[in-house]
């Protein structure tokens, strides 16, 4: 069976500037893949080219067998992609239960059904509590579970995680890291970002270190986390930031 | 949860109902034909405002621009009466529809546009359409179109004796707004308007196409505003460039909604109730003689309910929706 995401050779120059240069990566099926580099590494960019926000420069994106590369978002949603937005981008004037129906109507244009589908999702994500509150008045652990609720309302294939677990408390994130495996256990494949390698080594399957717009090392985690670029890339990054 | 959501839906149909059942048992009370027309008037910019709502409130895209719909709509109606001898309830629906396709093919390049750009690109808009029928000649110019009313007729549907058919009218037009509000509120455009509205990033994440969202919102809410516009030409039985599509028209279908609470189903409907009764009544009994005297309590007025509700006066009444928020 085929990868269910490939990037083939993708480019993004802004400007001058080359956040992503060459990168191909393969995500298969049923995974649970980390997408880690230090800050500036081109982490986001390559995430928001797969989500569609933006086409490539160069070179191509696959999604379940089809080539996407010039897809908008609102079709790869569609199609199986879902995401979270790093920054929350909760529809804030609108309760929880609102939010995640705007997701389920991807798929189920019955409004009775969409509502049955977004409770259902808010039961899965622990928000069931917290249904008919503003997303505004939500605290920022219930807002990250908001976003992963929106995305997972459209029943996606590929779930594009943006530094969810980031700036979480250890209790926080450790809720969060149970909800991805049950993500996972759901038949749904993850691709995540993050920064901080504590969180996410025990969780993932399979770790790609991005630096400086490249793919520095690929592999399982335990091998990464002990490969000399890898660290090299983490410190010299630090003492470059001058910390 | 699902049965507290639909009680609320229930219940707002019910008071509507029987407002709207009040209201048409009003002109039993009310002879004076001077508080008719203000009735008359006040359901009109509320009908308006509810249109302008559905694009502006419900959608984000605020424009204030809408008095060239308004204008169209009574344009519409007017020259194919006059001119072709089209019976104004086939002018009207033909005026929605030339208004909705107007807004679309406005909105191809506009909904590209954000924020305040926007506001200015309707407010243009608007302006070259006054100037535009100002210098048509075939449509009157400035001098306008006058209605050749010939008697009571619900055919031709011109009154001269007796105001009462223009407030029943208004009243079914009112109703009709608010009905298509309700209805879409529950349904998956009014879904994806709130969010084109709220973040339309994440919206286009969740597979909102936010450009055709747009363009729905701005399609049905120009038609109801061209259906108000063909009706006051009928009720003024004259028309001219700047009595149907003068800057004034897009400010009184703004006010009432962001008065009353924009992007809500009772906002229009409140703010209007209050508004337009205030600025007829401050008018005839503060204004004249030029000093503006009535403006500016009217100002004032509107100064001070925006500061004390900022999110409307629908917001007193506001109990159900924030239940369990923690402020």
């Amino acid at each position: 069976m085929t990868a269910l995401l490939e990037t083939r050779g993708v480019w993004q120059r802004f400007g001058g500037l080359i956040a992503n240069s060459d990168v191909s990566i393969s995500v298969g099926r049923g995974e649970i893949v980390g997408l880690i580099g230090p800050n500036g590494a081109g982490k986001s960019t390559l995430f928001n080219l797969i989500a569609g926000v933006l086409p490539p420069t160069q070179g191509s994106i696959w999604f379940d067998g089809e080539d996407v590369t010039n897809m908008p978002a609102a079709e790869r949603c569609q199609r199986g992609v879902g995401r979270t937005f790093q920054v929350g981008k909760s529809f804030e004037t609108m309760t929880v239960i609102d939010n995640v129906i705007v997701g389920a109507l991807v798929r189920n244009t019955v409004m009775r059904e969409a509502r049955r589908k977004a409770h259902k999702v808010l039961e899965f994500t622990g928000l069931a509590a917290r249904a008919d509150v503003l997303a505004s008045d939500l605290v920022p652990a219930e807002k990250r579970r908001l976003e992963v609720a929106r995305a997972l309302a459209t029943e996606p294939k590929l779930l594009l995680l943006d530094e969810v677990l980031t700036g979480l408390t250890p209790t926080e994130a450790q809720t969060g890291v149970a909800l991805v495996r049950k993500v996972r256990d759901a038949g749904i494949t993850v691709l995540m970002v993050e920064h901080v390698m504590e969180i996410v080594m025990p969780l993932v399957d399979r770790a790609i270190v991005l630096d400086l717009g490249k793919v520095l090392v690929e592999g399982k985690p335990s091998d990464v986390v002990r490969d000399p670029k890898v660290i090299s890339a983490y410190l010299g990054d630090r003492h470059a930031v001058g910390a | 949860m699902d049965k507290a959501f639909a009680a609320r839906r229930r219940r707002d149909l019910i008071i509507a109902a029987v407002l709207a059942g009040l209201a048409a048992l009003a002109p039993l009370l009310i002879k004076d034909v001077y508080v008719q027309n203000i009735l008359i008037l006040t359901l009109m910019y509320a009908a308006l405002s509810q249109s302008w709502n559905i694009l502006s409130g419900y959608c984000g895209q605020i424009s204030l621009g809408h008095a060239l719909y308004f204008g169209i709509g009574a344009y519409t109606t007017e020259l194919l009466f006059t001119k072709f001898g089209v019976l104004p309830w086939f002018g009207m629906l033909a005026g929605g529809v030339i208004a909705a396709i107007i807004a679309m093919g406005l909105g191809y390049p506009f909904f590209r546009l954000r924020g305040h750009y926007f506001v200015i690109a309707t407010i243009v808009i608007a302006e070259i359409g006054l100037l535009l029928f100002q210098n048509w000649e075939w449509a009157g110019a400035a001098m306008g179109i006058t209605v050749p009313v010939r008697g009571d007729s619900w055919l031709k549907f011109q009154f001269m004796r007796s105001k009462l058919p223009y407030f029943y009218f208004a009243l079914v037009l009112c109703s009709l707004a608010w009905f298509v509000t309700w209805w879409l509120e529950d349904s998956k455009w009014g879904f994806w308007w709130r969010a084109v509205k709220d973040n339309p990033e994440a919206a286009e994440s969740l597979g909102v196409v936010v450009f055709n969202s747009k363009m729905g919102a701005a399609a049905v809410s120009a038609f109801l505003v061209a259906i108000g516009g063909a009706f006051y030409a009928q009720f003024l039985a004259y028309i001219d460039p700047e009595s149907v599509m003068g800057f004034q028209f897009s400010l009184l279908m703004a006010l009432p909604a962001v008065l009353g609470g924009i992007g809500t189903l009772w906002g229009p409907v409140l703010g209007a109730a209050i508004l337009i009764p205030m600025t007829e009544l401050t008018r005839s009994y503060i204004g004249g003689s030029g000093r503006g005297v009535d403006l500016i309590v009217y100002g004032a007025l509107i100064v001070a309910i925006s500061l004390a509700l900022p999110r409307g006066l629908v917001s007193l009444f506001s109990r159900s929706k924030a239940k369990g928020a923690t402020r």
